[in-house]
């Protein structure tokens, strides 16, 4: 196991360092006060444990790594992860998970606004509440939320499936409940599990697309 | 982009660290705004009369001519030069003295008014302005900082914040409005004078007319929703304390940070982890279009 202390090493030696890990090799980072872009472009299966608060972009692009923050996160946690697995256990602040194709990302506390823009395959779980604006223009994957979610969740999305087990603010455009379905609570039943969360199923309620703005319609000028 | 610190202290005995505490959050917002820098602090009142800083963008102005000619014109508590700006605690009203410096004094501008604050800025590295105006060394109950990164227009000392907003109010700014030369000239209808083509004064100006108007802070920050366009992070420091607020879209960050010693706001958490206890302070996004205040009970 190696000990990477930020107040030592410099971002750049800590990304080289993690970047040329091989998998099983297991890594712990000290002192991030804050620190911007942080264990970016990992591409092996590593572990690695990274105590205190980050700020922007980190685990970004993340693939098959493991990386685990014991603090908050700042705006724009893995971004564009392909794979693998991001867990923070405090706060993530705006876009966590943007256009992320791949991997789970979980939050213990609450995402800020934008969580899961633009999301193209990645499975986002949240302990707590979601911010406004999440989901926009989500393409496929799953975002599960196990408190409230914020104003105008899902808008303009294409493909994904929102669980939310408390209270939806409003729904976006072309966002509507969807019925819950077999495959859906297996489905939901296993994020929760890989999560550690511990809800009944049946607690939560579906959201997904409308399907309505695929293609140009007059009628719905209104809504684009 | 742009950085905002801003720091309020609840225990009384970090009053004399304020600026050791707060010098450290704003070199940290270095690289968010590294054009210009300014601050605003709140310390020594002057409840009899009025406390006013001066500004001199003339290189070799004559400060002890100024000097000699304040002593001659009023009773002073306490004249001090920063810089090149000077802090003017005196025995008069607010307005005699403003109308003493228009007619005597043109070359100078006015950085603040009130019986608190005194606000120093200046253009260059963030960390030049720390040193310069020996920031550390400075004592006081709260003070609000920023460092620039220009979008929208030139980089000068005046066009640098914090802008007064009126008596002991200020306003920092991380964002850019886009409706602000057609509400500028709004407001130059309604007498709010500016000094640059700046976008934040804008917005100090619009909060200056509000409060002139009869509104409070909450009911001035909430018409500058309806009325402002554009993406921001203001705080606005206020006699007693300084409030935070998102605009309805919450792009520009910014995050909170309490504890029993004080209590702390910034664009980035970065800046609030060089305060003492600040890894197990208790720590939120604040959320677009509330306003988040804190005030000297």
């Amino acid at each position: 196991m190696a000990i990477i202390d930020l107040n030592k090493s410099t971002i750049r030696e800590l990304n080289e360092k993690l970047q040329s890990g091989s998998a099983g090799d297991k890594f712990i980072v000290n002192n991030t006060v804050g620190k911007h872009a942080l264990s970016v472009g990992l591409t092996s299966e590593i572990d690695v444990e990274i105590n205190g608060h980050v700020g922007y972009y980190c685990a970004g692009m993340n693939q098959e790594a493991s990386i685990k923050i014991n603090g908050n996160a700042g705006p724009g946690l893995a971004e564009n992860m392909m794979s693998g697995e991001v867990r923070v256990t405090g706060n993530a602040s705006q876009y966590a998970a943007a256009t992320a194709h791949g991997g789970l990302l979980v939050i213990e506390g609450d995402a800020s606004s934008r969580c899961g823009i633009s999301m193209k395959g990645v499975n986002i779980v949240v302990g707590g509440n979601i911010g406004h604006m999440s989901a926009f223009m989500a393409q496929s994957g799953s975002l599960v939320v196990c408190g409230d979610a914020g104003d105008a969740l899902g808008d303009s999305i294409y493909e994904t499936k929102i669980y939310v087990r408390g209270k939806v603010k409003s729904l976006g455009t072309d966002c509507i409940e969807k019925e819950m379905k077999k495959e859906h609570k297996e489905e939901l039943a296993n994020l929760l599990k890989m999560a550690q969360m511990n809800y009944s199923v049946d607690e939560f309620r579906r959201y997904g697309s409308a399907r309505k703005l695929y293609n140009f319609d007059i009628d719905q000028v209104g809504d684009y | 982009m742009c950085g905002i610190v801003g720091l309020f202290i609840k225990n009384p005995q970090l009053e004399s660290q304020l600026g050791a505490l707060v010098a450290p959050m704003l070199s940290e917002m270095t690289e968010r705004g590294p054009d210009s820098a300014g601050m605003a602090v709140y310390r020594d009142p002057n409840e009899s009369g009025c406390k006013v800083t001066v500004l001199a963008q003339e290189v070799n102005f004559d400060w002890e001519k100024f000097q000699e000619s304040v002593h001659s014109n009023f009773s002073v508590i306490k004249f001090y030069l920063n810089q090149n700006h000077a802090v003017l605690s005196l025995e008069a009203s607010l307005n005699e003295v403003e109308d003493w410096l228009q007619l005597n004094w043109k070359q100078l501008s006015v950085t603040s008014a009130g019986s608190n604050i005194e606000i120093f800025k200046g253009k260059g590295n963030p960390s030049d302005f720390i040193e310069q105006f020996d920031i550390i060394n400075m004592t006081g109950t709260h003070a609000l900082g920023h460092t620039r990164m220009a979008t929208e227009s030139a980089i000068t000392t005046e066009h640098s914040h914090p802008f007064s907003t009126g008596q002991d109010l200020c306003l920092v700014h991380n964002g850019s409005l886009s409706n602000h030369n057609r509400l500028r000239e709004v407001l130059k209808r309604n007498g709010v004078q500016f000094k640059t083509d700046n976008d934040s004064e804008v917005a100090a100006g619009y909060l200056s007319w509000r409060l002139s108007e009869g509104d409070d802070l909450d009911e001035a920050l909430n018409h500058a929703i309806e009325d402002l366009d554009g993406f921001y992070t203001f705080a606005i420091g206020t006699k007693d304390g300084f409030a935070v607020m998102r605009d309805p879209i919450g792009c520009k960050p910014a995050i909170m940070a309490e504890t029993d010693d004080w209590a702390a706001m910034s664009s980035e958490y970065r800046a609030i982890a060089t305060l003492p206890g600040a890894e197990n302070a208790r720590i939120w996004e604040p959320e677009p279009t509330q306003i988040y205040s804190w005030k000297r009970s």
